[in-house]
């Protein structure tokens, strides 16, 4: 039961299901349903991967065959820990909204994005890939505009049209290499063994940078994503900013610096440094932040640049770190951005100045709140301490000054995370919040399974750390810059 | 060949059927004589190697497949005609005898191999449309949107003529594989009439394409024609222009590809950018189409400068895919100014409500307008981006991606209105007959199957 090809098909089936359920209460537990079929799915992937350096479980078809495209996919250890992110929240996302009333289109979109974002991480022809990318944001730009609040349908199209044009620049960097191949194929083994002229290699690196960099987002990208991410529903954000934006450094991972050694090796310090601007930047403006999803979007940036720093870094630790810190990150994040809707819907607002003290009406959520805090912060013991360490001490072997400006996250992330706790939590309990009542019984399961995985990746993260090291290691000797 | 007398033969009998005012039969036959027609098409199929009547036409695959295409699409089109003309006109029969005679004439352009028969072609093609867009005989726009497009349809036409006889000046044949040997043999001393007749020939062509700076008349004359006869001339008529067109400069011109490329990479840069930022001025729904139609025009020339292998089934797949999506948008125009009577974006507020289907397909056709992955027009934007990589037109290729970037703004505004506004009408469900249904349905699965699965047609050449 390991064909992947089942894997990346069932969301599909479902998301076409999902659309003719009759009602939003059998479209909620439809789509339960299917995506534990999907966990389920995934399991003896699990299983029976081998941690070595090689490409599993491929699948590969003809698709246009006059063009050479083929439909090429596998998964090796840098894409599974994604698959298993993308399919392990999935689940819990779902789960999450079965407090709210969407609608059954919600759940058929959801499906939707999921098989695109598991294209993402396992295709391995640039055209799959290309294919996968944007079939999944069409489904989230729906998700956030049909759903989202504010001033929704200027965000999310400013946000659709910035990523369509990242993706297309990306489309003319994959037809270009696609045209220097021998067979004039999109595979990415192709595209690797490719020996790229250095001019050539110089726009390429930014054709392909501003498409993931519009993604991820990377500073000065990042205008759209504050607003989207305010605007959209509780469940949107979490696709967006638990999954959706580590297609972005996957992508670098597997797409940019193998395949345009020379652009990285003449632009990556760019990069680099565009990215640490961002994690000073982000964090500086997260202090200053009153509403508290704004505060999360922000801070976000800040994780993600540190991520990206780490893969531009390109060695070893690095690489494993970003791994390691893109699962952590999705967790955080989701679980964040969960306790926060609870918040917002238990209370009707996201104001840090009209918060205040709903520990002592909310003790659970409190406590959940503080675990998953602390793996956000990068506290020892947690998840996030783990990815970034290793983050850090990549950069540090750059050089000292890198190492430097992004351990300020560390600090920063401290500051700004303790006042959203403490401005939410702590001080004291406004009259009119005296009938709050605690995080529901679906709410507390889906924050403790949360709150345990930053537990147990902070506690023994070696599990994890050992499925990408192989593939790591072996990716890193290929690419000769 | 069939094909074409069956259509002829149709004409004039569903004429005949007018006159005793069996007016409930006009459709179907119609549709019998177009289903006949496919059927000679498909039997003919990888049979035609050599020209026929004395070298006039060439039913190879090519033509058979952009023929094939003209004809689904007309047939789209009279699915959607019944409940619209007999509502604006009282002489139905005409309009399905003109719209048979034009396809004939667009079967010929798609399978010329003469001169005289592309010239012949374009003109039964042209003429019968001459009527049809003015069709509304009381309605202002309509009679000057036909009197401008007679105008400026004429005028191109001398055009085409001139260079037609220029060439045979220099050549002294009107047949397309004389002409191209007449190229083969002589390479350096071309004769300068030659040259002439190329400009005039491209210069009357990219006014049937509708392409810039020739592209004046489309806008008026697409929104004052009928919605039906906008459809059909901003689809079947397009693709066998282009047929034509690439016929034309791929097989017989390709020699002195040096010379009219450049003046073909400005057209298309033009093109592109007056159809796409004029569009997104618009306020009216079907003025956007028009205005688009012109940008669609541009993206389609990409295929005439590159003449790689997969020039031909390119354009076939992106002349498909764009066809497909604008029968399905203008089937939902038609129903949204039939109910609220008016063809502006607002027109379109809450229909995701009200139509679930209707604005999922207009949305999917959006879609694919904007060439989005997974819908039929991303594969035909692919192939035809690919086949300008193959000449590394990368600089043009990143100023079609601009535009691309531009295209998604107004598509999704119509799709914007459907989802995110509210209806301004109540929850009125807009009255869909079955037909426009059919349509829709087909037009979706066609999109999406291509989208999805683009072998079956691609193969095909």
């Amino acid at each position: 039961m390991n064909n992947l090809f089942i894997l990346l098909l069932l969301p599909v089936a479902s998301a076409i299901l999902l659309a003719f359920a009759k009602s939003s209460s059998m479209a909620k537990w439809l789509a339960l349903v299917l995506s534990l079929v999907q966990v389920v799915l995934t399991i003896p992937f699990l299983c029976t991967f081998v941690p070595d350096a090689s490409i599993q479980f491929e699948q590969s078809f003809d698709w246009i065959s006059s063009l050479n495209i083929r439909f090429h996919v596998g998964l090796d250890g840098i894409s599974l820990p994604l698959v298993l992110l993308t399919n392990g929240l999935f689940p819990l996302i779902i789960l999450s909204t079965f407090t709210k009333d969407y609608r059954h289109s919600f759940y058929a979109l959801a499906s939707f994005m999921q098989a695109g974002l598991l294209l993402v991480f396992t295709a391995l022809d640039a055209f799959t890939f290309y294919v996968g990318w944007e079939a999944a944001l069409i489904p989230i730009y729906f998700i956030c505009a049909l759903w989202g609040d504010g001033d929704r349908i200027k965000v999310n199209l400013k946000f659709f049209i910035y990523t369509f044009f990242g993706s297309l620049l990306m489309l003319i960097a994959i037809l270009y290499l696609g045209q220097q191949t021998p067979n004039k194929d999109f595979e990415w083994t192709s595209f690797v063994a490719l020996d790229l002229s250095d001019y050539a290699q110089r726009w390429l690196f930014w054709a392909f940078f501003v498409a993931f960099a519009i993604k991820i987002p990377v500073f000065p990208f990042h205008t759209w994503q504050p607003d989207t991410y305010t605007n959209a529903p509780t469940a949107g954000t979490m696709l967006l900013a638990g999954i959706m934006l580590k297609m972005g450094t996957y992508g670098v991972i597997r797409w940019l610096i193998p395949v345009i050694p020379f652009g990285t090796s003449a632009y990556g310090s760019v990069a680099l440094v565009l990215c640490i601007i961002g994690i000073v930047y982000a964090s500086l403006i997260a202090f200053k932040q009153k509403d508290t999803k704004r505060l999360i979007a922000y801070s976000s940036i800040a994780h993600v640049g540190l991520i990206t720093a780490g893969i531009f870094a390109w060695n070893q630790e690095g690489l494993q770190g970003a791994i390691m810190q893109m699962v952590n990150h999705g967790i955080s994040v989701v679980g964040i951005f969960l306790v926060l809707d609870l918040i917002k819907s238990r209370t009707g607002t996201n104001r840090l100045d009209e918060l205040g003290g709903l520990a002592y009406k909310m003790p659970v959520l409190a406590t959940l709140f503080v675990i998953l805090m602390m793996g956000a912060v990068g506290l020892p013991l947690t998840n996030g301490f783990i990815g970034e360490f290793l983050l850090l001490k990549s950069l540090y072997s750059v050089g000292i000054w890198y190492a430097a400006f992004a351990g300020l996250t560390l600090i920063f992330g401290a500051v700004y995370m303790l006042r959203l706790f403490q401005k939410t939590m702590l001080g004291a309990l406004d009259s009119k919040y005296v009938k709050v009542t605690d995080a529901s019984k679906t709410e507390v399961f889906v924050l403790v399974i949360l709150c345990l995985f930053v537990v147990l990746l902070g506690v023994l993260p070696n599990g994890l750390l050992k499925l990408s090291e192989a593939s790591v290691t072996q990716l890193i000797q290929s690419v000769k810059f | 060949m069939g094909a074409i007398i069956t259509l002829s033969l149709l004409g004039i009998l569903v004429l005949y059927l007018g006159l005793y005012k069996a007016k409930s039969l006009l459709l179907p036959v119609s549709l019998l004589g177009l289903v006949a027609a496919l059927g000679f098409e498909i039997v003919a199929w990888n049979n035609g190697t050599a020209p026929i009547y004395n070298g006039m036409v060439l039913f190879d695959n090519f033509a058979l497949a952009f023929s094939a295409v003209c004809i689904v699409i007309t047939g789209l089109v009279l699915l959607l005609s019944k409940e619209y003309f007999s509502a604006i006109s009282k002489n139905v029969a005409e309009y399905y005898c003109l719209i048979l005679f034009s396809l004939t004439g667009a079967l010929m352009v798609c399978a010329y191999h003469n001169f005289a028969m592309l010239f012949i072609g374009i003109e039964v093609m042209s003429v019968a449309l001459y009527i049809l867009v003015g069709i509304r005989k009381t309605d202002f726009a309509s009679n000057e949107a036909a009197l401008k497009y007679f105008l400026m349809g004429a005028f191109s036409t001398g055009f085409l003529l001139f260079g037609i006889t220029l060439l045979y000046g220099a050549t002294g044949t009107f047949d397309i594989t004389g002409v191209k040997n007449y190229l083969v043999s002589n390479p350096t001393a071309v004769s300068p009439l030659f040259y002439g007749g190329i400009l005039l020939l491209l210069v009357g062509l990219l006014f049937k394409v509708g392409a810039a700076p020739f592209h004046f008349w489309t806008p008026d004359v697409y929104d004052g024609a009928p919605i039906l006869i906008t459809t059909y001339m901003s689809t079947v008529v397009k693709v066998a222009s282009f047929a034509g067109f690439i016929k034309l400069f791929s097989y017989v011109f390709s020699p002195l590809q040096d010379f009219w490329t450049p003046i073909l990479l400005v057209v298309i840069v033009i093109t592109l950018f007056l159809g796409n930022i004029t569009a997104l001025m618009q306020t009216s729904f079907k003025r956007m189409l028009a205005y688009s139609s012109i940008s669609h025009a541009g993206y389609m020339l990409f295929a005439i400068i590159s003449l790689g292998a997969n020039a031909n089934s390119s354009i076939l797949t992106y002349g498909l895919a764009y066809s497909l999506a604008s029968v399905a948008a203008f089937a939902g125009l038609i129903l949204v100014k039939r109910n609220h009577g008016s063809d502006q974006f607002v027109a379109f507020d809450g229909l995701g409500k009200t139509n679930p289907l209707l604005a999922l397909v207009i949305t999917v056709a959006m879609l694919s307008l904007a060439g989005i992955p997974l819908t039929a027009g991303f594969i035909g934007k692919f192939m035809l981006f690919r086949s300008a990589m193959a000449d590394y037109h990368i600089i043009l290729l990143i100023l079609a991606v601009v535009n691309a970037a531009i295209g998604i703004y107004y598509y999704l505004r119509v799709v914007v209105r459907m989802y995110f506004y509210p209806s301004n009408t109540g929850d009125d469900k807009l009255a869909v007959p079955i037909s426009f249904n059919v349509v829709l349905i087909i037009t979706l699965l066609l999109t999406v199957l291509i989208g999805v699965y683009p072998n079956c047609l691609i193969s095909l050449l």
